[in-house]
């Protein structure tokens, strides 16, 4: 059967470029808005509670910023949404069934809550009761989150697929339970783990431009108030962050075992394993199927916690990347071989499908669809499915140095986040912060990590799955639209062309709105 | 769940849901068809302000509608989505690029420092304008008029030409489609702007406009609507799928659902009379008529293409893998629990028309463009 007629792995790199690109620009303007509209909802509310001018203006000046960059959050999203059908339509095919339906809630809960509200906020101020304009207000924000919500949905199936079965005859995976697609643990800490580093992205964001203006010693009144806000929805945001973090590792122990070990560079599984604070990777001479092993050059060690985080306590085995591959009878673990046979097989029983199908054989038929249905052979093969297409057992593991430092880098700026937020609370409540010009300073030029750490966080979900583009299930390579390569380089250009030049306008207007400050 | 709805209700619902978003779409094109015309019918800088901010508070529902349209067909058709997006590549990446332009023109055309300065901006509310409807129209016409690809045994989709989509364009009836879509958000805009913007010589000028677009409106879409009529459709035999060739399918379709083909004259009759009174009778009310008019003529063009066992989707070259609803559609239990989440549309529209109502008080003038503080 010709499931993938010949792999061009020319296509596949571009499209997979084309939607990293796209995404990773999505990203730069999403975590502002599913933040900031919190912020000014907060700052609005006190401004109805109080009656004070002043804080009307601050929610006016945040909401200028607001606008810009919820147009560009806009204008890179529907992108990705097409580009399921244009680039990856097989993978549109073969789980559409289940991905598309968040897709669809988003579009009617969400994106319209968002957008009938945001035109009231913004024109709102002189044509509603305050009381439905500070309502409009929280209505954009939850409604943004709710956006996060279902998209992230749909993103953690990928990661972990359930709530589903196979159907031969149309070729497809089919939804069986709602709930459990939408109660996937995965995408429980990957909501809440999203928007928290959205909160604390727009919290950086207020308090390093807020610090500007008391560096340039204006709007100091303002400045102080923002970041009072700022400061404390930030601190939280950064402990959430933390907490969070924390329980989708634990849940990637689980469901993602070679992205874990990656993430964690640990090659060789043991008992009381340690938790690598931060190292430096080389490689060795040492290779596991064809890929080389990387070693530590150094490395600062928590010992034993790796084990405690995954299994409870010290001794618990925490498996590795060999364990994973080679496999490991003792601790039950397959190797990718056995994962391979076991795809082959379901795969085999699906041409038989097809077979009798084509030759009529009704009876046949109805005997292959009754497999399908069978929880032994959902369990033990169909679930390896996508290793039919994987040629080298070495091919499943991703690339460990991008997983290892993007995660190590993250959780880094993590702590960084904490302590700074919990500097920013105690120089304000003493008064001291407008002396404070280093501490200004450094909050300024901290802007741009929250952005990093968000993008790493996608790099390392991303490509941490490698080579999967359903878990288990579909390798990315069977998931991509046959079309030419050079058509897929040529949109690449120019969304490239594109989106950088819409970026430059946008922080060229920002700056620009910044320095203008709030109106009188 | 005990409530067991039939499979083939489920297809039918869902592709009237599609069909209605996708005609709604088409009537808040009218932000498009207005876009079209900033360059030649403002008479002076305030009436392109007039103009742009009257448009400009509606352009986030038009985008939000399209995005929801696609979600609604990926969720309900996904091997539509797979087979058409994955295939017209080209066709489909035109509209986008031409959506992501508009997305930030609004917000960014009079900002300072904008770095690319207000003029192209503009010219992206224009290019959107122009392209968006036009492209958009030839697209569904292939509906009609058949696509080139085949399914393998996995349903993955081959396109046999290497133009992607665009050979769409090189086809006459898919191009009048294309026209009339454009003319006609064209028509809608002009209404539109007649109807919320008080400025007497803007008001003249947009009168005059519309006759003109009117009769090239009717030149396109009396073109595509008779050649429809005439032509060999795509038909799915009920019982096995089976699709075969039939000399006047869509006619038959037509005269098979009387209700149909009753709303289709509904809606050219709405079109016309908001059209008429508008130009004879100088009212400001035409947008309700030939709005609800473009609804109820689209939506009738679609359920045509779709009802009836005929194929939705249908490839000229290889009619075994044409697309019907269903053999498009997803599983029953997916069409069911989305039927739930769809119950929610009606107080998505009453919260959409209670919002607007409370912003859109009074009409837009030169007044209120120099007192607003939100201003594009
Ligand atoms: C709803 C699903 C979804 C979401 C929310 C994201 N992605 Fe993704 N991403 C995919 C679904 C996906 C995908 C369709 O599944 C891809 C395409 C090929 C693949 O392996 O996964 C992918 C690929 C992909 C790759 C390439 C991986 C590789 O080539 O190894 C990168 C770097 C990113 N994405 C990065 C991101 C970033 C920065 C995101 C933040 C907005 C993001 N993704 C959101
Ligand atoms: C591949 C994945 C994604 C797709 C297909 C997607 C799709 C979209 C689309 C179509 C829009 C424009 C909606 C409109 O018309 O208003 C949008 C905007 C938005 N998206 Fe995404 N999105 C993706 C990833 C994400 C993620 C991961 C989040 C958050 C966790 C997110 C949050 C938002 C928000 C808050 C908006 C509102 C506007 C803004 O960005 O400023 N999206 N997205
Ligand atoms: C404090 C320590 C942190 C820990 C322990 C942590 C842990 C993790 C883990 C394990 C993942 C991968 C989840 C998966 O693959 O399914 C992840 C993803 C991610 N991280 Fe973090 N993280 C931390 C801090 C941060 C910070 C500071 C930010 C940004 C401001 C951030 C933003 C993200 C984003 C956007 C993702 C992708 C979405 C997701 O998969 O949840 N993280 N993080």
């Amino acid at each position: 059967m010709t499931m993938i007629e010949n792999v061009d792995l020319t296509l596949v790199g571009w499209s997979r470029a084309q939607f990293a690109l796209t995404a990773a620009y999505h990203w730069l303007f999403v975590p502002l808005t599913l933040g900031l509209s919190f912020i000014l909802a907060i700052m609005e509310t006190i401004y109805v509670r109080t009656g004070k001018e002043e804080w009307k203006r601050l929610t006016r000046f945040w909401m200028t910023l607001f606008g810009i960059n919820f147009a560009i959050g806009v204008a890179t999203g529907i992108i990705l949404e097409f580009e399921f059908g244009t680039n990856w339509s097989n993978y549109s095919w073969f789980v559409g069934d289940i991905f598309g339906a968040p897709l669809a809630v988003e579009g009617i809960l969400a994106f319209f809550l968002e957008s009938t509200f945001v035109a009231v906020m913004f024109f709102g101020w002189n044509k509603v009761s305050k009381k439905f304009h500070l309502i409009s207000t929280w209505l954009v924000a939850i409604g943004a989150n709710l956006s996060a919500l279902w998209i992230l949905v749909a993103n953690a199936w990928m990661q972990n697929p359930i709530g589903m079965v196979f159907n031969p005859e149309t070729a497809r995976n089919e939804m069986v339970d709602f709930w459990a697609v939408l109660f996937n643990q995965v995408a429980i800490d990957k909501f809440l783990h999203a928007i928290s580093s959205g909160f604390l992205l727009a919290s950086m964001f207020v308090l390093g431009i807020s610090s500007w203006f008391l560096i340039r010693k204006r709007e100091e009144l303002l400045a102080k108030r923002s970041i009072l806000i700022a400061g404390v929805f930030g601190f939280l945001s950064s402990l959430l962050i933390a907490y969070t973090g924390d329980s989708s590792a634990r849940t990637l122990s689980k469901v993602q075992p070679v992205k874990f070990a990656s993430m964690e560079a640990l090659y060789q599984g043991k008992n009381n394993a340690g938790l690598v604070a931060m190292g430096f990777l080389k490689d060795s001479d040492k290779k596991i199927e064809e890929e080389v092993i990387k070693d530590f050059v150094f490395k600062i060690e928590l010992p034993g916690f790796l084990s405690i985080l995954t299994g409870g306590d010290k001794t618990g085995y925490v498996p590795g990347i060999i364990d994973h591959v080679s496999g490991n009878k003792e601790k039950e673990i397959l190797s990718v071989s056995e994962k391979i046979n076991r795809g082959q097989y379901a795969r085999n029983v699906l041409k038989d499908y097809k077979s009798a199908r084509t030759a009529g054989d009704k009876e046949q038929v109805e005997k292959i669809k009754a497999v399908f249905q069978d929880k032994v052979f959902r369990e033990n093969y169909f679930r390896y499915f996508g290793y039919a297409f994987v040629d080298n057992p070495g091919d499943v593991i991703p690339n460990v140095p991008v997983a290892f430092y993007s995660f190590h880098l993250m959780v880094m700026l993590g702590f960084f986040f904490i302590l700074l937020f919990a500097m920013a609370v105690y120089f304000l409540f003493r008064g001291t912060i407008s002396k404070k010009k280093w501490f200004l300073w450094i909050a300024l030029l901290s802007i741009p990590l929250p952005y990093i750490a968000g993008e790493l966080g996608w790099v390392l979900t991303e490509m941490g799955r490698q080579p999967w583009i359903i878990q288990d299930l579909m390798p990315v390579s069977a998931a991509v639209s046959q079309i030419s390569s050079g058509t897929v380089i040529t949109t690449f250009i120019l969304f490239a062309v594109l989106f950088t030049a819409l970026l430059i306008s946008e922080i060229s207007i920002m700056v620009k709105q910044i320095k203008t400050g709030p109106k009188q | 769940m005990t409530l067991m709805i039939s499979y083939l209700f489920l297809q039918h619902y869902w592709w009237i849901i599609v069909s209605l978003l996708a005609s709604l779409l088409v009537f808040l094109m009218f932000v498009q068809g207005g876009q079209s015309l900033i360059f030649s019918l403002p008479e002076s800088d305030l009436h392109t302000t007039m103009i742009i901010n009257a448009l400009g508070r509606k352009w986030e529902f038009t985008f939000t509608t399209l995005v929801t349209f696609g979600g609604a067909f990926f969720a309900s058709f996904p091997l539509f989505y797979a087979t058409s997006f994955g295939g017209a590549y080209w066709l489909w990446i035109a509209i986008l690029f031409s959506f992501i332009i508009q997305a930030v023109a609004y917000e960014f055309r009079s900002k300072p420092k904008n770095v690319f300065g207000r003029r192209t901006f503009d010219t992206f509310l224009f290019i959107n304008g122009s392209l968006g409807p036009f492209l958009i129209g030839t697209a569904v016409a292939t509906f009609f008029t058949g696509s080139q690809f085949i399914l393998n045994e996995m349903n993955q989709v081959k396109w046999l030409t290497s133009w992607y989509g665009l050979e769409a364009l090189m086809n006459v009836r898919n191009l009048a489609l294309g026209f009339a879509v454009l003319l006609l958000s064209r028509i809608n805009s002009l209404l539109y702007i007649i109807n919320t913007i008080n400025d007497q010589t803007l008001n003249d000028r947009s009168r005059k406009r519309l006759i003109v677009n009117s009769v090239f409106f009717l030149v396109f879409f009396l073109f595509f609507l008779i050649s429809l009529v005439f032509s060999t459709g795509f038909a799915a035999d009920p019982s096995t799928g089976a699709i075969t060739l039939v000399k006047h399918k869509y006619l038959l379709n037509f005269i098979q659902m009387p209700v149909v083909l009753a709303m289709c004259l509904a809606g050219v009759v709405g079109v016309l009379y908001g059209i008429g009174i508008t130009v004879l009778r100088k009212s400001t009310k035409g947008i309700w008529f030939t709005g609800t008019g473009t609804v109820l003529a689209v939506f009738s063009l679609l359920l045509v293409a779709g009802f009836n066992g005929t194929s939705f989707y249908p490839s000229a070259s290889d009619l075994e893998s044409s697309l019907t609803i269903h053999n498009a559609s997803s599983s029953r239990f997916t069409l069911t629990v989305m039927m739930y989440i769809s119950f929610i549309i009606p107080f998505v529209f009453a919260y959409i028309w209670y919002a607007w109502k409370s912003i859109n008080n009074s009409k837009i003038n030169v007044d209120e463009m120099k007192s607003e503080e939100h201003k594009y």
